[in-house]
């Protein structure tokens, strides 16, 4: 690099998000050629993601939120001093001084100072146990004094007081918010959306007090924090207490040096971000701006932009910014944009709210122009804030508004007909990633460039790396601009059918196609094959039950499900009936007994609390069923794509430790999905409390018994890549577990891949547990009532598939060796070993001494 | 002397027993074979036995298609096989022997060797 000769100072005040935003800029645009930059980074560590800070929590390290690339600081003509600050800027002598005692005259000064919280001055606001939310040190603080705690309190229901709460949540405390307005994000959304976001909080086991104003923090015996004081009502124990109720711009600097400061705080700057000094700047949450402070991490990075150019001797200029945000908050999605409350003239609100779902939506319109069309002018959706990107590129007049915006805050299938607006109805000018000014234009232009992940284009464009709102709309241009160039990932069934699994499934559901050659005829080409038709014969299944060997269906099945055995590698079968919850009566275990010993059948017990019959000829089977029948036994469809089993321990009714009746439930869930046909087997258990015998956090649901009631987990297997089951909802009574996992089961039979466990599903699923919640708990998708048909239809028409065949002696007779001849198949030979046959191994086979044939019946 | 060696049709069953796109098994002069019915009297039969997993099972298999050609797939490990030819559509160095089949007075029959 060419170094000038002479050399000017910049000082930057500051190594927060917006400070290190605005370092980079300049090392871009080659102001380190002529500008020495020094930083001050008060804190320990230089500038992360605040914006991300809840995750440190949830596992991601101090050195993943860091926003420093490797060897920034090593850049000729950038210095940065870590633990210190500027202490006063002394304008007449054009020097800072640190707090360390440095001394560094300069050209120019940018004030990146952010803010402080707040914490409002109530008697006790210092006891141990008291904390700010703000930095990783506070947050490292309150993690190490948790530990010892039980109830957590967070004084502020703002952004940053639900931030604070989810992360008291997430270190396992009881966890209140007490907020001094009326309702919850008082600043960003209304009080329907406020009473929205309210009980969806409190779902999550969050206690919130809303208009309750905090008098005293009390202190404990101990000298810690006891309990919070009210100005109305009774004390609230606590043991810990986050203050968030706002920030506070730290101008204390612009203060000192006598500069312009706002009366209630804030250095106040012109549009090219320059204080009353020309020579010194201040950007981030420390400037104040039309009487404004900006906190949110987008509008910083623009001041940034706005100073580094205007150092560089440009022109570029600041007017404000848009405060639109969406947010996740402890998996709830919040979004508020442009006039969301309606204030200016001409505005105004239309809503929709769906109490059951749990969802709020008001959409601003503007006043009606000559055609009496009215333009989207802002809004704030709750719970689901699926239209939000689409909703703000028309608030902002990158896309046009529909000649009914309302509708598209109404759900699909109301009546409405909501537009189809996909993100290719997004111009190139149309403004993506606000934090980092990528508009539409450079991201296609990215992946026009051979950028086939959001991960490549984030690293190009910077796009998504700031507040990572946006990463959604990028994924979509992503996917949106590869279909345009042809690159499609395939994920069709079979050579027959160019569809998924999921799609074809829909195709079935809603044209009510009731066989394979009806389906193959209108949707496929060819004759079908061994992929296509179980999978099709799966579905025919899952929507309406009736015998699957029945007709047309008896072609399409695997041969375990042709014979309904399932087939070992000799070609001999192997037997399982149902033992619902594992519960079997002495006679029937007698019953299998004396059945194993007639037909010379050898007996193993599985996994999955069943005994399993080996050795069965085809022509066996029938007769094997006769018996088992008539002991009162049915199929356990271990041969079919179906619910298997559903293990249970002895729960309360003998163990000790057992809280709730486990095996009831068991039983009642194993009779209740039994031959339920899905993508691929299905396991369930439950366990009679926290020790969890039954295994439940490794089946695809499991129920665990609480002191409160039952827990629902969804998405374990063992097999070849074992996974834990993720919970679904807490605290359940015996019904409303029925009811989730019925809408579970019937979600993953629709929209699983074939030959899919649903902890792959899960996986694959976007937005992964909490999107399955926002399904099958806040029916977001509005076919909760759709899915409990399904299964209720599934639970009334079941008929045990053994019994519908021993009754039939047409179905009876396809159960033969030899379709002309009694004779047994010569090559299913066996051996004995401890007491039992096991098939007889080629070399075996040779040896005649060797071989035992199976008893005949 | 010349022989003439004449074909010997072994009776399976009765057309309409065959569900189409389904086989059976039959005994042939002692050997397994299995018979497949794709629609109407369009018939084949290939050996019963799966060269894969030496099991005697191919008539348990699903018939489909693989681009023109006309299929089953061994329900062991799911290789398929011709069944015009016999021949492996997975590894071409295998294949299974096929026999002549027909219907005839509204019974299939299968030639024996």
């Amino acid at each position: 690099m060419e170094l000038h000769e002479h050399r000017r100072t910049l000082v930057v005040a500051g190594n927060g998000m917006v400070g290190h935003k605005l370092l980079e800029i300049l090392v871009e645009r080659g102001a380190t050629a002529e500008w020495d930059i020094v930083t001050f980074c008060e804190e320990g560590r230089p500038a992360y993601d605040r914006v991300g800070l809840s995750s440190f929590f949830n596992g991601t390290s101090a050195d993943e939120l860091s926003l420093v690339s490797p060897g920034f600081f090593d850049q000729l003509g950038l210095t940065i001093h870590m633990g210190d600050a500027v202490a006063s800027i002394d304008r007449q002598s054009g020097e800072v001084v640190s707090d360390k005692g440095l001394r560094i005259p300069y050209e120019a000064v940018v004030l990146a100072t952010g803010s402080f919280p707040f914490v409002p001055p109530v008697p006790g606001k210092d006891t141990p146990g008291c904390f700010v939310y703000r930095t990783l040190d506070d947050l490292e603080a309150i993690r190490e004094y948790a530990a010892g705690c039980r109830v957590g309190a967070v004084v502020g229901g703002g952004l940053l007081g639900l931030e604070a709460a989810n992360a008291l949540r997430s270190l396992g405390l009881d966890t209140h918010v007490v907020e001094f307005a009326e309702r919850l994000m008082p600043v960003q959304v209304d009080e329907g959306g406020g009473s929205v976001l309210r009980r969806r909080i409190e779902d999550l086991g969050v206690h919130v007090h809303t208009g309750m104003a905090t008098t005293e923090i009390v202190t404990a015996k101990s000298g810690g924090v006891g309990a919070m004081r009210f100005k109305e009502g009774d004390d609230l124990p606590v043991d810990l207490v986050v203050f968030s109720a706002g920030i506070r711009p730290r101008d204390q600097l612009a203060r000192d040096a006598g500069l312009a400061v706002g009366e209630r705080g804030g250095v106040v700057v012109d549009d090219a971000c320059r204080t009353s000094d020309p020579k010194i700047f201040a950007i981030g949450e420390c400037a104040l701006y039309g009487g404004r402070i900006f906190g949110l991490v987008s509008p910083g990075y623009q001041m940034a932009r706005v100073a580094a150019d205007r150092i560089l001797g440009g022109e570029a200029a600041f007017t404000g910014a848009d405060m639109s945000t969406k947010l996740k908050l402890m998996g709830i999605d919040v979004a508020s944009f442009g006039d969301a409350f309606a204030t200016e003239p001409g505005n105004e609100a239309i809503t929709y709210r769906d109490p059951v779902a749990n969802v709020y939506k008001r959409l601003v319109l503007g006043p009606p122009d000559r055609r009496g069309d009215r333009k989207v002018a802002g809004g704030i959706l709750v719970g689901d804030a699926a239209v939000y990107q689409t909703l703000l590129q028309m608030c902002r007049g990158d896309m046009p508004s529909p000649k009914h915006p309302e509708e598209l805050i109404f759900p699909a299938g109301s009546g409405a007909a909501v537009p189809a607006v996909g993100v290719g109805a997004l111009p190139g000018t149309a403004m993506v990633c606000s934090c980092n000014n990528v508009d539409k234009g450079t991201i296609c232009a990215a992946v026009a460039a051979g950028c086939d992940s959001v991960g490549t284009i984030k690293g190009i464009t910077k796009a998504g790396t700031g507040c990572g709102g946006c990463v959604p709309l990028v994924t979509d241009i992503l996917k949106d601009e590869q279909g345009k160039a042809g690159v499609v990932v395939a994920n069709t069934l079979c050579e027959h059918f160019a569809y998924s699994r999921q799609e074809l499934f829909d195709i079935v559901r809603v044209h009510r196609i009731t066989s394979f050659s009806e389906v193959l005829a209108a949707h496929g080409t060819g004759e079908g094959c061994e992929i296509c038709k179980p999978a099709v014969a799966s579905m025919l299944a899952s929507l309406a039950n009736g015998h699957i060997l029945d007709g047309e269906r008896a072609a399409l099945q695997d041969t375990n499900d042709h014979f309904l055995a399932n087939l070992q590698r000799d070609g001999t079968y192997s037997v399982v009936p149902r033992v619902p919850g594992g519960e079997i009566t002495p006679d029937q275990l007698i019953a299998l007994g004396e059945v194993a010993k007639e037909f010379n059948l050898y007996t193993k017990i599985t996994g999955g609390q069943r005994i399993d019959l080996f050795g069965a000829r085809v022509d066996q089977l029938p007769h094997i069923w006769r018996r088992l029948i008539d002991a009162g036994m049915e199929s356990g469809h271990a041969y079919g794509k179906a619910l298997r089993t559903v293990k249970s321990c002895v729960g309360q009714t003998w163990c000790r430790f057992g809280v709730q009746d486990s095996t009831t439930l068991a039983i009642d869930l194993e009779l209740r999905y039994r031959g339920l046909r899905a993508p691929h087997k299905i396991k369930g258990a439950v366990s009679g409390c926290t020790r969890e015998c039954a295994e439940a956090q490794g089946k695809d649901f499991g129920v665990i018994a609480t002191e409160k009631g039952w827990n629902v987990y969804v998405g374990g297997n063992g097999g070849v890549r074992p996974k834990h089951a993720e919970l679904l909802a807490a605290n359940l009574d015996r019904d409303t577990v029925l009811r989730y996992i019925d809408r579970f089961l019937m979600f993953y039979v629709r929209t699983a891949d074939r030959l899919e466990r649903t902890a792959v599903w899960l996986d694959k699923l976007e937005g992964g547990i909490e999107y399955l919640r926002r399904v099958v708990i806040d029916d977001v998708l509005g076919i909760c009532a759709e899915l409990e048909a399904d299964m209720a239809r599934h639970v009334d028409t079941y008929e045990c598939e053994w019994k519908a065949v021993v009754d039939d002696p047409e179905r009876m007779e396809r159960f033969r060796t030899f379709v002309n001849s009694d004779e047994q198949d010569p090559n299913v030979v066996f051996v004995t070993e401890r007491g039992q046959i096991r098939p007889a191994f080629d070399h075996e086979k040779a040896d005649p001494a060797l071989l035992t044939i199976g008893a005949k019946p | 002397m010349t022989v003439i060696m004449s074909k010997v049709w072994v009776d399976v069953c009765p057309l309409e027993k065959l569900i189409p796109g389904r086989g059976v098994c039959a005994l042939v002069g002692g050997l397994q074979v299995a018979v497949f019915r794709i629609v109407g009297e369009e018939i084949y039969a290939i050996s019963n036995f799966d060269p894969f997993s030496r099991a005697f099972v191919l008539s348990r298999g699903i018939v489909g298609s693989k681009a023109e050609r006309l299929k089953v797939a061994s329900p062991i490990y799911k290789q398929s096989f011709d069944l015009d030819t016999g021949v492996c559509l997975d590894d071409a160095t295998v294949s299974v022997r096929t026999f002549e089949v027909r219907v005839e007075g509204g019974i299939v029959q299968v030639a024996s060797p």
